[in-house]
């Protein structure tokens, strides 16, 4: 796959694959590259391996198999994961959750403050710096944790289909959000998804992976230029890739595509 | 938010329906053991014992003071060595696996039964501490290392991604995550503190030692003196209760920000 912007991969996973503990292959051998600028969606059916591939490259689970090299290996400890629950400490207000990775790093809170002031800002939550977890939206606390990851200013945000359990008029909110942050940040973003819709609005290259052992069945590139809007959702290309992406998830299924 | 704060109007409200039943069983005993001439060596009259309870409100308030003392020792010794050894078998699984056996002998043998053991080889104020004390570990002990151990998964990935210490691990994350659990255990520890306590006066109290309120019970049993039973056990009671409203109201504003169970519904 040529990369968006030319140059090393930022981080390559080479042949990896993970056995869990019972025997259970989730990934047989995963070759994958994400480019600096990327926006790379890991979409694939239920079980077949793309949140694992996720936690490898976090650093949150050990490949059994294979190798993950990271061109800067300084890099890899500058990490955001947005999981699929917003994982918000219930007794922390809202700032004191997004001051948590810097709390943890041994950042003073008067050093922190600007930069999760400057995170809150990012994500549209400046005037519910004092809330608890409890008294926010389901939206608000994903925004919550989105902003606790930016709060490192991540070289790759890692995000583990954190839209997944919105309603549909605050994902499309958050979609969007979440294309202008990218844009203001030039973040790296690899995004994993079940919805096909999802993948081809926020993407520029859709990878899907197969039901079983995570190979993969196909990859699209998205052209990054294109501009997402509503009309991009109404869009022939939108339906094109959309409808490309369908086959390659039918396929992963094991079912034959038209 | 309503839900941060006490309303006093709403105590009120809650407390009268258990307050006026009180007051009317305190009523109808009076009134049954002078209708019916019972004489106060058999059933002492409600009126009876409050006169009792003033007029040996020296004695009696001392005892009572000796009691607290000991079970409020005892608590605070057994919340120390609960949630140290709590934390070191969160730490250790094998540490874990060694002692829990042991931890739960300790809390099914009646400790009834081991307060005259205790008596045999320490002296009566020191058995008496120690008996509170068993009897007010186990829950403590075992309700902090539940909290410790049933920490969200996906709160151990985030602190894993962030590489936390495991100090720090233990006090942004472990410590407030098993804070509802371990103040559960504290309440009923409360309880059972005090009643080590009286357990093991009693036992020493047959020997003729000590001077807490369980022994006062024992003392006027062979006086014949019922209505300073009465009193004596009127003032245990409220202790307890003293105890309990304590930590539920510590309970109560540890959590009452954030946890579930220190809201009201709707809140």
């Amino acid at each position: 796959m040529t990369p968006p912007s030319g140059g090393a991969p930022l981080v390559s996973m080479r042949g990896v694959g993970k056995t869990f503990d019972g025997g259970l292959e989730v990934l047989r051998a995963l070759d994958l590259d994400v480019y600096p600028g990327e926006t790379v969606t890991l979409l694939g059916p239920s079980g077949c391996g793309k949140s694992t591939a996720l936690r490898l490259l976090a650093g949150l689970a050990r490949p059994t198999r294979g190798e993950i090299l990271w061109a800067d290996p300084a890099q890899r400890e500058r990490l955001g994961f947005v999981f699929q629950d917003a994982t918000l400490l219930p007794w922390l207000d809202v700032f004191d959750n997004v001051y948590l990775p810097l709390r943890l790093a041994g950042v003073s809170r008067a050093l922190a403050a600007p930069r999760v002031e400057e995170a809150l800002a990012l994500v549209g939550l400046s005037g519910f710096r004092d809330a608890l977890p409890r008294e926010l939206s389901g939206g608000m606390k994903m925004r919550c944790a989105i902003a606790r990851a930016l709060a490192t200013r991540p070289v790759l945000l890692l995000m583990d289909e954190p839209f997944a359990a919105l309603d549909e008029v605050t994902r499309i909110k958050l979609n969007n959000d979440l294309l202008a942050l990218k844009a203001r940040l030039d973040a790296t973003i690899v995004f994993v998804t079940h919805s096909v819709g999802e993948s081809v609005y926020l993407s520029t290259r859709i990878v899907v992976l197969a039901a079983k052992g995570g190979e993969i069945i196909d990859q699209i590139p998205v052209d990054p230029g294109m501009t997402r809007d509503g009309e991009y959702r109404l869009g022939p290309a939108f339906s094109q890739l959309s409808r490309r992406a369908s086959n390659a998830l039918r396929r992963a299924m094991g079912e034959d595509g038209p | 938010m309503s839900a941060s704060r006490l309303n006093l109007r709403e105590i009120l409200a809650a407390a009268a329906p258990p307050l006026v039943a009180f007051a009317a069983f305190l009523a109808l005993w009076e009134a049954v053991t002078r209708l019916r001439g019972i004489p106060p060596y058999v059933l002492p009259a409600p009126s009876i014992i409050l006169q009792k309870l003033i007029e040996d409100r020296e004695l009696l308030f001392s005892s009572l003071l000796v009691t607290l003392s000991i079970t409020l020792q005892a608590l605070t010794l057994a919340t120390v060595c609960g949630v140290l050894l709590a934390l070191a078998m969160a730490q250790s699984k094998w540490l874990a696996r060694t002692l829990t056996p042991y931890a739960i002998m300790l809390q099914v043998t009646p400790i009834v039964a081991i307060a005259p053991l205790l008596l045999v080889y320490l002296s009566p104020p020191r058995a008496v501490l120690v008996c509170a004390f068993l009897a007010a570990f186990f829950p403590i002990l075992s309700n902090t290392a539940l909290g410790l151990a049933s920490v969200d998964h996906a709160l151990l990935d985030l602190f894993d991604l962030y590489r936390a210490s495991a100090w720090r691990r233990l006090i942004y994350l472990r410590a407030p995550a098993a804070l509802p659990q371990f103040l559960a255990g504290l309440r009923i520890a409360g309880g059972l503190a005090l009643i080590g306590a009286v357990v093991a006066e009693l036992a020493a109290g047959a020997a003729g030692q000590g001077t807490g309120l369980a022994f006062r019970i024992v003392e006027a049993g062979f006086r014949l003196d019922i209505p300073r039973m009465f009193a004596a056990l009127a003032l245990l009671s409220l202790a307890g209760v003293a105890i309990y409203g304590a930590l539920s109201l510590l309970t109560y504003y540890s959590l009452r920000r954030w946890h579930e169970s220190a809201r009201e519904r709707g809140a």
